[in-house]
This record gives structure tokens, C-alpha cells and sequence, in this order.
């Protein structure tokens, strides 16, 4: 028996092995309870992403959520002829797009659950200048990304040392590294809120339900052992 | 005439029921005079639990219904639009995700109750084999309702089962065909999932169900001694010595059992509805793409067992088709155990050391296979070229190929195996352990 669970044991340790030989990600450091940070998140990708990107199945209203107000939205974050109800669409032709970029950019709704938030994270501090490309900007997460640094003018320009595979800052931006990062822990936060908006209230109801299940268990615990005190 | 007494014991509406349905009648006869052993354990809760399951997805299934839409260019669309837009959508949906996967679970505890306790041996053959059709029925239904999100898993877990079609010798290209409606998994294809998911399959398991109800409530529960309780009964009344009525008895312990149920159930609903990609898997969320292949492809987890054995069985003559017939008789050969098992004595409590050891081995099997089917085949590796033999070939393959005769034999050397098994003197009556 113990033979049995030492090699089942081997086959769970060898599936992580498995998974870190892919791409190395680093732990985003986000809270989805962080409103503040979910807000400046969210300015960013409406500043930044969504002019390229959609993500058509939010809407602009869920953003009172994360405690902004109807007035922030309108003035702030709404494109002209936009309502607070729309879903955050873009004007980009899909066909152009992918004349132009090579690749149509993918819809971001769901994007933290299909590549994760620690993939976004790195991601996008995983930019590096790659002079041998059209778009002139490689990324180590994802090689040969057709995507370029849009934030370029915030973090500087990264260099790729390819003995050591580690990234330099070569040109400073507007930002420094501390600064930097923190724009894409926000960036990473709001897009893995958008993924699954009710998340939070998911989990806040989850330990209302599993407490009333508790009592209920002593309850049934009780009940049948009144009704089989008999049975021997 | 005994009949119209009867009815006149109740009065009221009761009564005035009874004399046009026999509904007092049914009640006596199936929850409370239906006398099952009083030494149920833990085991037998999962037959319960599989029927509030199926309930569960029924009405789940329901409210999806009303707000997801077939259609290639909408289905994905539909599916984010209710764990958004409609209120609790997202709660109906995990609730539906998360019972497909907690139903297999039930489902295999249940069958391997049987397996433990020889539940399929005569009178209750039949009873068995409703069981085993309740179980294929689950996996079509399963398989059809995994293509419904047409995410990149849906869509492409779909075209390689659709695709073990087109090995099927001769007829092959062509059934595939006729199963996806299009020469792709594709708008045509959906639909007719769809079709079958929510209408087709579910009336071929509630009807498979309510058989195997009625062949239970026929033949009677076995218990985990595996003897027969209608064999010693009370000379005055008629009603087994160890039998219990089923209500209150067993209703009130399977409360218990399906609190603690809906304890772990709503724990992953509320906490962990993706359960690490292994309910709801992460490709998922890309919606389906005909030109893009995933790198990895894997089924969801209950088909990986199965899974693994298509794969580790090796062409033959360039045909995919043993692996493909492997696949199929991995899965029906489960209706042939009643007369595999040559075993005088029912239960595993009786049953010798060998039996047991097998039982442990298939058990062990259908695990490894399980969670090799969720991987790519090259996880482990190659051996070394300058093996013989084995030189080169993947070591998962190898190992899967290994389980997968373990597999097998745990069946077919049953009749072996089983008379062969010393086993213990089984009690006359049943004994509360």
C-alpha cells in the first residue's frame, strides 16, 4: 500500500514539474478586494488596451461595482455616444486589424481565465527590444508576439541578454520599475476582476452557504439518531 | 374488492385519491413498507445522491436553457452573457458544471459499491445492467453537453471523439460525417448536440433510471454482507427480520449524507468552481477556433481513464481502430461482470485475498490511467534508445499499456481469479459492523 501512494505521490509531483518547464511566471501580487487599485486598473485598460482590444462582454456600468460612480464613468471612462450600458466594444474592424497587426487582438473579457493573471503580469513586463521584427518589440512570455509595447512610454525600453535570458532597462521611461510595476499590478487586478466579475460576492456567499449547511448537518446528525435509536 | 376497503380506511382528499390512483398504495409499497437491510453503510449513499444529482442538472439545465443559444456564432457569447447579465446566471452555471464532474464521482463510488460487494450477481443481474446503460447514457450526455460553451476544449475535445468514428473500418469517413452533420465539427454539429443533450439523453436516463429503480425495488437491496434479508422473515407478518422501512430509516441517514454532499459541493461552486482547470479547464475560455489547434489536447477528467486505454493501445495496419474498439469495450465490458464473477459468496467482507488484491489493482489502474489521460504522453520522457524493445518510446505509453492489461484483466481473468479466491463462511444474517 505504501509503494501504491509513494508513486501516486511521484505522478502529482511530476505534473508541476511538467507545468514550470513552460514559461517561467511570476506571481501577480493582486487583490481583487482592492478597489482603489481595481479603479486605476480599469483606467488603464480603457486608456491603453481597449483601443486595440475588446472586451465585449463587460459592461461599463459593472465598473460601479468597484465603487466608481455613475459621474467617474460618464466623464471619465465613456467614449462619446457611449451609454453607461454598452459593453466595452471597440471600432476597430476585425479584417483590418488583422491586415494590420497580423493577428486580429483578442476580446480581454475572459483572458485572466484563459492564460491566467500571472501570464498577463509577466506578460506585460516581458517586453524587450527586438530589432530582427517588423514591430520592433519581442516578448519573453509569449515569443514572436504580434502585439507591441503599447506602454513602451511609461516603462522605457528593455533589453534581452540572451546568455543569462534576463531583461535590462536599456531607456528610461516616465516610470521607474517600482512605479512601473505597480501600473501592471492594477492593470492585471482589473482585468482578472473583468473575468469574472461576481467573483467576490461568489465567495462572500459561498461561507454564508457552507455555515447553514453546518447547522443543518447537526441537525440531520441529530434526527437520525433519534429515529434509529432503536434499530440494533 | 380488497382494493376499494383499502381506500376506505382514508378519508379526505387522500381517500378521494386513492379510490381513481394508488397513491397511498405506492407510498406503502416503495418508501414505507419497502424494507431494506438495516446494515447500509457509507456506500449506499451514492445511489441517492446520483438521482438528486440527476434532478439537479435537470433543473439547473433548465434555467441555462432559457438563456444559452445553439448557434456557432452565439453559443460562447450566450454562456459569458449569463454569468454576467442574468441575475445568479453564474451560480446556475457552476451549479451545472460542477454537477456534471460531482455526478461521475457519485457515479463511480457507486459502481464500485457493486464491484465491492458483488451487487451484480443473481437475481440482480438486470438490475446491473440498467446500471451499466445509466452509465453510458451519462457519458453520451456528457459528451454532447462538454461541446455547448464552444470554447477551444469543447471544440476540439469534440472533433477528436467525433473522429474515432471515421476509424471504424470501411464505413468510417462517412459515419463521421453523418454524426457532425458537416465535414467539421461546426454550426450543424452544435445544434444536434444540443438536441441531444437537453432533450434526448435526459429522457433516455430518466427513463434507464426509473428501471433500475423498478428492478431494485423487485430483486431488493443487497447489503454489504451480501446475503439475502428476504430469506429470514417474520412468520406473522412477512417482513425481513433485517429489513427497515426505507422511510424514515434511510431517509433521514441519506440527509445526512447529502448535507455533507452539499457541503463539498457548494464548496467548490462558491471557492474553486474551476476546480484547478480539472472541471471547468482554462482553454475553455477561448472561444472555439476551427483554424487554431490547441497544443494539448484532453478530454474532461471521468473520460480520461478511457481516454488513456485509445491511446495506449498502438495501430494496427495504420488503423486507429483497435484503440478505438479498446476504448469501447473498456467501458461495456463492466456488463459482463455477473457472469465473470464465479464467486460463491457476494461480498468483498467473505470474499479471499486474492479478489481483493485484484479489485485493489483495477482500482489503482483506473486512476493511473486516469491521470495519464490528462497529460501529454511525452510528460515522462523517453526511455533511453539503447534499450531493446523499449528504446525510444515514450514511458507514459509504456506505462499506460501496462495498466491498461491490468485493466482488462481484472475482468477477464475474473472467473479465474473469483473461484479460485478462498473465501470465509458467510453469516446467515446480516451483521451491524
Amino acid at each position: 500500500m505504501k509503494k501504491i501512494i509513494i508513486f501516486i505521490l511521484l505522478l502529482i509531483q511530476s505534473s508541476f514539474i511538467f507545468a514550470s518547464e513552460e514559461v517561467y511566471l511570476e506571481k501577480a501580487p493582486i487583490d481583487l478586494s482592492d478597489q482603489p487599485s481595481l479603479q486605476k486598473g480599469a483606467r488603464t485598460f480603457i486608456n491603453y488596451c481597449l483601443n486595440c482590444h475588446s472586451a465585449k462582454y463587460m459592461r461599463y456600468n459593472k465598473l460601479l461595482d468597484i465603487g466608481l460612480s455613475k459621474k467617474d464613468i460618464k466623464e471619465n471612462l465613456l467614449f462619446t455616444g457611449k451609454k453607461i450600458g454598452d459593453p466595452m466594444e471597440i471600432s476597430m474592424p476585425v479584417k483590418e486589424s488583422k491586415k494590420w497587426f497580423g493577428a486580429t487582438p483578442p476580446d480581454l473579457s475572459v483572458t485572466a481565465r484563459s492564460r491566467g493573471s500571472d501570464w498577463i503580469y509577466s506578460y506585460m513586463k516581458g517586453f524587450y527590444r527586438d530589432s530582427s521584427r517588423e514591430i520592433g518589440w519581442n516578448n519573453i512570455v509569449y515569443v514572436n508576439s504580434a502585439m507591441p509595447h503599447i506602454l513602451w512610454e511609461l516603462q522605457g525600453e528593455q533589453e534581452l541578454d540572451k546568455i543569462t535570458g534576463e531583461l535590462s532597462l536599456i531607456k528610461a521611461g516616465k516610470l521607474n520599475e517600482k512605479e512601473y510595476d505597480s501600473v501592471i499590478v492594477d492593470l492585471t487586478n482589473y482585468i482578472t476582476y473583468m473575468s469574472e466579475p461576481d467573483q467576490l460576492k461568489r465567495k462572500k456567499m459561498g461561507f454564508y452557504v457552507v455555515g447553514f449547511l453546518l447547522l443543518l448537518l447537526v441537525l440531520t446528525i441529530k434526527l437520525k439518531k433519534e429515529f434509529w435509536k432503536d434499530i440494533k | 374488492m380488497a382494493k376499494k376497503n383499502e381506500s376506505q380506511d382514508s378519508a379526505g382528499l387522500i381517500g378521494w385519491i386513492d379510490e381513481r390512483f394508488p397513491l397511498s398504495s405506492f407510498i406503502k409499497n416503495h418508501l414505507t413498507e419497502y424494507y431494506a437491510p438495516k446494515n447500509f453503510n457509507f456506500w449506499y449513499l451514492f445511489g441517492a445522491l446520483a438521482l438528486f444529482v440527476f434532478v439537479m442538472q435537470i433543473l439547473t439545465g433548465i434555467f441555462l436553457t432559457m438563456h444559452y443559444k445553439p448557434d456557432a456564432a452565439q453559443a460562447f457569447a450566450s454562456v459569458e452573457y449569463i454569468m454576467r447579465d442574468v441575475s445568479f446566471g453564474w451560480l446556475i452555471r457552476y451549479m451545472h458544471s460542477t454537477g456534471s464532474s460531482l455526478f461521475f464521482v457519485v457515479i463511480y463510488l457507486h459502481m464500485f459499491k457493486s464491484l465491492m460487494y458483488g451487487s451484480y450477481q443473481k437475481p440482480r443481474e438486470l438490475l446491473w445492467i440498467f446500471g451499466v446503460a445509466i452509465f453510458l447514457a451519462l457519458m453520451a450526455e456528457a459528451f454532447f453537453g462538454y461541446l455547448l460553451p464552444w470554447g477551444q476544449m469543447s471544440y476540439w475535445g469534440a472533433q477528436v471523439i467525433v473522429n474515432l468514428f471515421a476509424a471504424v473500418p470501411f464505413i468510417g469517413p462517412d459515419l463521421a460525417e453523418w454524426v457532425r452533420g458537416d465535414y467539421l465539427i461546426s454550426d450543424a454539429t452544435l445544434n444536434r448536440f444540443f438536441a441531444f443533450h437537453v432533450i434526448a439523453l435526459p429522457l433516455a436516463l430518466a427513463g434507464l433510471i426509473l428501471t433500475h429503480l423498478i428492478a431494485l425495488h423487485e430483486v431488493g437491496s443487497n447489503n454489504p454482507d451480501g446475503v439475502e434479508i428476504k430469506n429470514y422473515k417474520d412468520k406473522k407478518t412477512g417482513i425481513p427480520l433485517d429489513g427497515i422501512p426505507f422511510h424514515p430509516y434511510y431517509t433521514v441517514k441519506d440527509l445526512i449524507g447529502l448535507t455533507v454532499f452539499l457541503i463539498v459541493f457548494a464548496s467548490i461552486i462558491f471557492f474553486a468552481p474551476e476546480m484547478g482547470g480539472y472541471f471547468l479547464e482554462a482553454n475553455n475560455f477561448v472561444p472555439a477556433d476551427p483554424l487554431v489547434t490547441p497544443s494539448h489536447i484532453a478530454p474532461v477528467w471521468y473520460f480520461t481513464p478511457f481516454y488513456s486505454i485509445l491511446r495506449a493501445v498502438p495501430p494496427i495496419l495504420n488503423s486507429q481502430f483497435p484503440g478505438v474498439a479498446a476504448m469501447g469495450l473498456s467501458v461495456l465490458i463492466f456488463a459482463f461482470v455477473p457472469w465473470l464473477d464465479k464467486s460463491p459468496v457476494r461480498s468483498i467482507r467473505y470474499k479471499g485475498i486474492l479478489f481483493k488484491k485484484w479489485l485493489g489493482a483495477f482500482v489503482v489502474s483506473f486512476i493511473i490511467l486516469g491521470y495519464l489521460g490528462t497529460v501529454p504522453s511525452t510528460i515522462w520522457g523517453q526511455f533511453p534508445s539503447v534499450l531493446p524493445l523499449l528504446g525510444g518510446s515514450d514511458v507514459a505509453t509504456v506505462v499506460a499499456r501496462i495498466f491498461t492489461i491490468i485493466y482488462f484483466s481484472f475482468f477477464i481473468l475474473m472467473p479465474i481469479y473469483s473461484k479460485k479466491s478462498i473465501t470465509k463462511p458467510v453469516p446467515t444474517r446480516v451483521t451491524m459492523k
